[in-house]
C-alpha cells in the first residue's frame, strides 16, 4: 500500500468546485482518497497551485500521419534533441517528437492524459503500436467514420440499426474512444481527387450528403450511449468564408439529446474554420458569430485549435486541404488515402506574424476562447501539431491570462491584422480557475472520462496531480506572465496514478499509461445485416482479409474498456 | 489441420490470404501462395545451432546458445563503432530491441533500404510521398505505372492482387479497366504484360521525368525530340494518359532509386505526381521487397524520429546518410564490429564494405545459412518470424498486420537473442563503469 499526502496546497479542481482553496489532497495506491496514514510520503506543496493532471482531448501523437511527418522532416526531428539517461530514452522532435519525447513533454508540463484524435481503422494498429511506446500518460483516440463505404451506405439505405452495429464494430476494430468525423464526405471524393463544398452537397458515387453523414452519427452515437459526443471536423476547413458552413453543421445537432452530462456535439479546431471573407485579400475573424452561437446553445463545445508563430507539421483526414495548401505553400506533400474509409495529407508549413492571414489566425483561436462567456464551451488546444505543438500550451494559458502579453504579443504581428479582428479590444483576462477549467476538467468532461477519475481530484479519482510553482495568492498573471509560463512549462511535481513521474521538469519515473476504449452491444438484425455488408465489402475491396483486420488485444496492453449498449 | 488466412514473410505485398496445411508440427502444403512466399514457409535448410570461429577461414564450432550470446555482447560492448544491420526479415517487436541495443552500446543502425529504397526517402524529405493503401489503387486506379520495377518476378502476386488483374470496386473489368504502362531500360516479364512498354536508356530516367513534368505542365515545346531514347511522340502520349487517367498509380522499383540519379529521381517523381493531381487523382508508392523493410522504416521512426541509419554514439539519434548509412562507414574503416540480423550484407554490399566486414568480428543472427554466414564468426539461428513466430509487419503500403505461428520449434526468436544480449551488454558495461 503506497501512501501520499500533498499539504498545504491551493488546489483549483472545477469538477467538484474547488476554487483555490487551501487544502491537502491525500493519494492511496494511485486513487484520490479522504485521508491517509502516518506513514504516507508528504509533498509540502507550500501553498503553491495544484490541479488535477492535464487532459488533451485533441491532439495528434500517434500513428502513420505522425510517422509520416517524422520521416519527411528529418529537419524536425534535429530539434529538442536530449541524450538518453539511465532513466529516459533519447528525445527527439519539435512538430513532430518520437514517442518518448511525446510522453515525457506532456508529463514535464504536467499533462498526464492525452487523446489521440484520428484512427483510421485500417491503420489502427500501427496508432495503437506508437501508443503503447508512448511512455507515462493515459491515452485513447477517435475512429474516423466519416467518409467510411460502411457508413454511407447504411445512411443511404436509411438503416440505423445496421449503422450502430457497424460504428460499434469500428470502434472494437480499432480500439477506439469515439466517433471522429472529418471533413463528412469529402474523404470519399477525395478518392478521385475532388470534395464536398457544402453540407448538401451530395458524395459522388454513394449518394449521401454531409448533412446526412453528420446528423446519423450523432444520432447513433447518442443511441449507443458512448462517453464521448460525435467530434467534428466541418468542411471547407482553411477557406476564407468557412465560419457559416460552421454554423450551419452546429445547426444539424441543435435538437440532438445528449445521452449523458455532456454535449451533444464537439467541434474540434474551430479556429481553422471560423473564417469570414470571400477570398485571401478579405479575409476576416468571424468568431464574434461563433462565440454569439456558443453563448446562446448549450448542446455543444468547440476547442481552440490555437496557433502558435513558428514551424508546424499540418497533418488531417481532410486529404483535398493538404493538397490546396501544399499547392499555396509550395511545400512538401504527402497524402495517404486508406481504402474504403477515408484520407489524410500532411503538409509542414511555417506560421508568420508578419502574415496576416497567420496573424488573423493567432487571433481568432483566442477570441473564441475569450468571447465564449461559459470556459466549459472551449477547450484549449493547439490542434498539436497542426496549429502549433502542445508544448506551447504555457504560452497560450497565459496569453488567454493576461491582456498585456497579447499587447506585447500583437506589438510584433502584422497591423492588417487587427483591421480584421476584435482580439486587440477584449479586456477579458481568466483566472486559475478558468485555466483549471480549460485544460483538464472541460477536457475530461467533453470526452467522457470524468467518471474514469480524469480531471479532478475527488474522492476516488485517479491520483494525476499537476503542483506548479505559482502561489496564486501572491501571482499576478495578468502582469508576471513570463513567469506564470515558465512554472506551467516546467511542473515542480507532476504525480500520475500516486507516483511522482516528473519534479521540476525532470522525468523521475516511467511507468506505462493504459489506453480507453469502448465496446457497446448492439443486438438486434442491425448487426446481421451489418455483417452481411462488411464481408461482401471484405471479400470484394478491402485488400486485406477480415480476419487480419482488427486490432488484436495485445496491441493494448493496459487497456480500460468501458461497455455501453445501442439502445 | 489447415490454417487459413497466413500472411507471407516473403515480399511486401504481404498476401494474407494464404491456407497452410501443417501435419504434425510440420508444413506439409502451402495454398494461394507464390513459389518464392511458398518456398519460404516450407523451409529449407536451417543452421541447426550456434557457431563460433575465431578464424574466418576456419571451421565454425558449434557452441551453446549462452555462449554465442555472452560472446556477442562482449564484442558489441567493446567495439567503438559498431554497426547493427539487416532488419528487414524480422518483426517489428524485434526491431524495437534492436535500437535499444544500438543505444546501449551507442553503435549505428541502419537497415537493408539502405542499399535499396534508401534514396526514396531522401526523395521524401525533399517533396513528401502522395500516395495510399493498396486496396485504394485496386479499387480505383485507372492508369497503372511500373517504373523500374518488375513485379511479375519479384512480387509475384502484386499484379494479380492489388494492381493489374483484380476486380475493384470501380475499376470492376479487371485488366480491362486499366491502362498498364512499365517504364524500363529493358523489356521485363512486366513489360510484356503492358499496354505501352517505355525503353528507356540506362542512368536517363530522371531527364524522361523532366520531359513528361514540362509536357503536363504545358510546356511541350522546350522537350527535344528524343528524351533518354525515347521519342518524344511517345512521351506525349504518355503524358497525355496519364493526364487523362481519373486515377493513376506509379509503382517505382531500384531501376529508380538505384539508377543514376538515385535519389533525385523520387524527387522528381514526387514532383510529377503532384503537378498531375490538378488533373486527376494521382499516387505513387515504392514496390518494397522484404516483407517488413517497411516495418523497420516506421519503428525507427517513431522511436528515434529517422528513418535508417541513425548513429546513437551521441548518446541520442543522429542522421546523415551519406554519413551514417552501412556503406559510408565501412568503406571510411571506421566500423570496428557488425552485427547482422535479419538481413544479408553479404550479398548485397560492394567489395570495398565487404573487405571492411572481413577484417572486423562479425555476428550473424538468421535462421538461415546465407553469404554473411561466410563472413561470421560467430551464428546465431533464430525462430523464422511469420512461420513460428507471430507478430507485426508492416506492408509496402504501411498497413500494419499480424504475423501468424504455423509451427513450433525450439529455436529461440530475434527478440530473446536480443534481450538476452542487452542484459549482458548492460552487465559488462555497468561492470566496467
Amino acid at each position: 500500500m503506497s501512501e501520499m499526502l500533498i499539504k498545504n496546497a491551493t488546489v483549483y479542481d472545477p469538477i467538484n468546485s474547488v476554487n483555490g482553496d487551501l487544502m491537502d489532497v491525500a493519494v492511496r495506491n494511485g486513487k484520490i482518497v479522504d485521508s491517509v496514514g502516518n506513514s504516507a510520503q508528504i509533498i509540502d506543496a507550500g501553498g503553491r497551485l495544484v490541479y488535477p493532471g492535464g487532459v488533451d482531448a485533441h491532439t495528434h501523437i500517434a500513428g502513420s500521419k505522425v510517422n509520416i511527418g517524422r520521416v519527411m522532416r528529418p529537419e524536425d526531428s534535429r530539434l529538442g534533441i536530449k541524450a538518453r539517461t539511465k532513466l529516459t530514452r533519447p528525445y527527439t522532435g519539435y512538430t513532430v517528437p518520437n514517442v518518448y519525447a511525446m510522453g515525457y513533454r506532456y508529463a514535464e508540463m504536467g499533462y498526464t492524459t492525452a487523446f489521440e484524435a484520428a484512427i483510421p481503422i485500417l491503420k489502427a494498429r500501427h496508432t495503437h503500436e506508437e501508443l503503447e511506446e508512448i511512455p507515462i500518460i493515459d491515452k485513447g483516440g477517435l475512429t474516423l467514420f466519416g467518409s467510411n463505404w460502411m457508413v454511407m451506405d447504411a445512411i443511404r439505405e436509411n438503416d440505423q440499426d445496421r449503422l450502430a452495429a457497424y460504428v460499434a464494430w469500428g470502434l472494437l476494430a480499432s480500439r477506439g474512444w469515439g466517433v471522429k468525423i472529418v471533413n463528412p464526405g469529402g474523404g470519399e471524393a477525395w478518392g478521385f481527387g475532388k470534395n464536398v463544398s457544402g453540407l448538401d452537397d451530395t458524395v459522388p458515387n454513394f449518394e449521401v450528403t454531409p448533412r446526412q453523414i453528420i446528423r446519423n452519427l450523432a444520432e447513433v452515437n447518442e443511441k449507443m450511449n458512448l462517453p464521448h459526443s460525435i467530434h467534428l471536423h466541418c468542411n471547407n476547413l482553411g477557406k476564407p468564408g468557412n465560419y457559416e458552413t460552421t454554423l450551419a453543421s452546429f445547426d444539424i445537432c441543435k435538437d440532438i439529446k445528449a445521452s449523458r452530462d455532456r454535449q451533444a456535439l464537439h467541434v474540434t479546431h474551430v479556429q481553422f474554420n471560423a473564417w469570414g471573407g470571400n477570398h485571401w485579400g478579405d479575409m476576416e475573424s468571424k468568431s464574434d458569430a461563433i462565440a454569439d452561437y456558443l453563448n446562446k446553445n448549450d448542446f455543444l463545445t468547440i476547442d481552440m485549435g490555437q496557433l502558435i508563430f513558428g514551424s508546424a507539421t499540418t497533418m488531417t483526414a481532410d486529404g483535398p486541404v493538404q493538397y490546396a495548401n501544399a499547392r499555396l505553400l509550395k511545400s512538401r506533400w504527402s497524402n495517404g488515402d486508406v481504402e474504403l474509409e477515408d484520407s489524410s495529407g500532411v503538409t509542414p508549413l511555417e506560421y508568420h506574424a508578419q502574415n496576416y492571414v497567420n496573424g488573423i489566425m493567432w487571433a481568432i483561436g483566442l477570441e473564441l476562447a475569450l468571447l465564449t462567456k461559459d470556459p466549459w464551451q472551449v477547450l484549449m488546444t493547439t490542434d498539436h501539431p497542426n496549429g502549433g505543438p502542445y508544448v506551447n500550451y504555457p504560452q497560450v494559458m497565459t496569453l488567454l491570462m493576461s491582456k498585456k502579453k497579447r499587447e506585447e504579443a500583437m506589438s510584433k504581428i502584422a497591423e492588417k491584422t487587427f483591421e480584421r479582428t476584435s482580439i486587440a479590444g477584449i479586456d477579458r483576462e481568466l483566472d486559475w480557475y478558468d485555466i483549471a477549467i480549460k485544460t483538464r476538467a472541460a477536457h475530461a468532461k467533453v470526452l467522457g472520462i470524468v467518471e474514469n477519475g480524469k480531471g479532478h481530484l475527488g474522492v476516488g479519482a485517479d491520483a494525476d496531480i499537476a503542483i506548479y510553482d505559482i502561489k496564486p495568492d501572491q501571482t499576478d498573471a495578468t502582469t508576471e506572465y513570463n513567469r506564470v509560463e515558465a512554472a506551467f512549462r516546467r511542473s515542480a511535481y507532476t504525480i500520475k496514478g500516486g507516483v511522482v513521474v516528473a519534479k521540476d521538469g525532470e522525468i523521475t519515473a516511467t511507468p506505462m499509461g493504459r489506453t480507453y476504449w469502448v465496446r457497446t452491444k448492439v443486438d438486434n438484425g442491425g448487426y446481421d445485416r451489418m455483417m452481411e455488408d462488411l464481408k461482401l465489402k471484405f471479400r470484394n475491396y478491402y485488400s486485406v482479409n477480415m480476419a487480419n483486420y482488427m486490432v488484436q488485444d495485445e496491441y493494448v496492453e493496459h487497456p480500460v474498456v468501458v461497455d455501453t449498449e445501442y439502445k | 489441420m489447415i490454417i487459413k488466412d497466413v500472411l507471407c514473410p516473403f515480399c511486401g505485398c504481404l498476401c494474407d490470404d494464404l491456407a497452410v496445411e501443417v501435419e504434425n508440427n510440420k508444413v506439409v502444403d502451402v495454398k494461394h501462395a507464390c513459389k518464392i512466399g511458398a518456398s519460404k514457409i516450407r523451409g529449407h535448410d536451417r543452421i541447426k545451432a550456434p557457431m563460433m570461429r575465431d578464424d574466418k577461414n576456419g571451421e565454425f564450432r558449434e557452441v551453446s546458445y549462452e555462449e554465442a550470446i555472452n560472446e556477442s555482447a562482449r564484442i558489441l560492448a567493446k567495439s567503438k563503432r559498431p554497426l547493427l544491420y539487416g532488419w528487414a526479415n524480422g518483426l517489428c517487436e524485434m526491431m524495437k530491441k534492436g535500437i535499444l541495443l544500438t543505444e546501449e552500446v551507442g553503435g549505428i543502425i541502419d537497415n537493408t533500404a539502405s542499399v535499396c529504397h534508401g534514396p526514396s526517402a531522401l526523395g521524401v524529405h525533399e517533396k513528401g510521398l502522395p500516395t495510399g493503401t493498396l486496396g485504394q489503387f485496386a479499387n480505383r486506379a485507372d492508369v497503372v505505372v511500373f517504373w523500374g520495377c518488375n513485379p511479375v518476378q519479384a512480387h509475384p502476386r502484386h499484379m494479380g492482387r492489388y494492381s493489374v488483374f483484380n476486380k475493384g470496386f470501380f475499376a470492376n473489368k479487371g485488366r480491362r479497366s486499366r491502362k498498364v504502362v512499365v517504364f524500363d531500360v529493358r523489356k521485363t516479364d512486366t513489360a510484356n504484360l503492358a499496354d505501352e512498354y517505355v525503353q528507356v536508356k540506362p542512368g536517363e530516367d530522371y531527364m524522361v521525368l523532366s520531359a513528361l513534368r514540362a509536357i503536363v505542365a504545358g510546356k511541350g515545346d522546350v522537350v527535344p525530340d528524343t528524351v533518354g531514347g525515347v521519342p518524344k511522340e511517345k512521351l506525349a502520349e504518355v503524358a497525355e494518359t496519364m493526364k487523362a487517367a481519373k486515377f493513376g498509380i506509379v509503382y517505382f522499383g531500384m531501376g529508380l532509386t538505384q539508377s543514376r540519379g538515385k535519389y533525385k529521381n523520387i524527387d522528381n517523381a514526387v514532383s510529377l505526381i503532384t503537378e498531375l493531381n490538378a488533373h486527376g487523382k494521382h499516387s505513387i508508392i515504392p514496390m518494397r521487397g522484404h516483407y517488413n523493410v517497411t516495418g523497420f522504416g516506421n519503428v525507427c521512426a517513431w522511436e528515434t524520429g529517422f528513418i535508417n541509419a541513425v548513429d546513437m554514439s551521441r548518446g541520442y539519434p543522429y542522421y546523415n546518410p551519406g554519413e551514417t548509412c552501412s556503406n559510408d562507414l565501412l568503406m571510411r574503416e571506421e566500423i570496428d564490429a557488425a552485427f547482422i540480423i535479419a538481413g544479408d550484407a553479404g550479398a548485397h554490399f560492394p567489395a570495398q564494405s565487404i573487405a571492411r566486414m572481413g577484417k572486423v568480428p562479425v555476428i550473424q543472427v538468421d535462421p538461415f545459412h546465407n553469404p554473411t554466414t561466410e563472413m561470421a564468426n560467430i551464428v546465431i539461428p533464430t525462430k523464422v518470424s511469420g512461420v513460428e513466430l507471430e507478430g507485426t509487419a508492416y506492408r509496402m503500403d504501411g498497413v500494419s498486420l499480424r504475423m501468424r505461428k504455423l509451427v513450433d520449434v525450439d529455436f529461440p526468436s530475434d527478440e530473446e537473442v536480443l534481450d538476452k544480449i542487452i542484459a549482458k551488454v548492460r552487465e559488462i558495461k555497468g561492470a566496467s563503469s
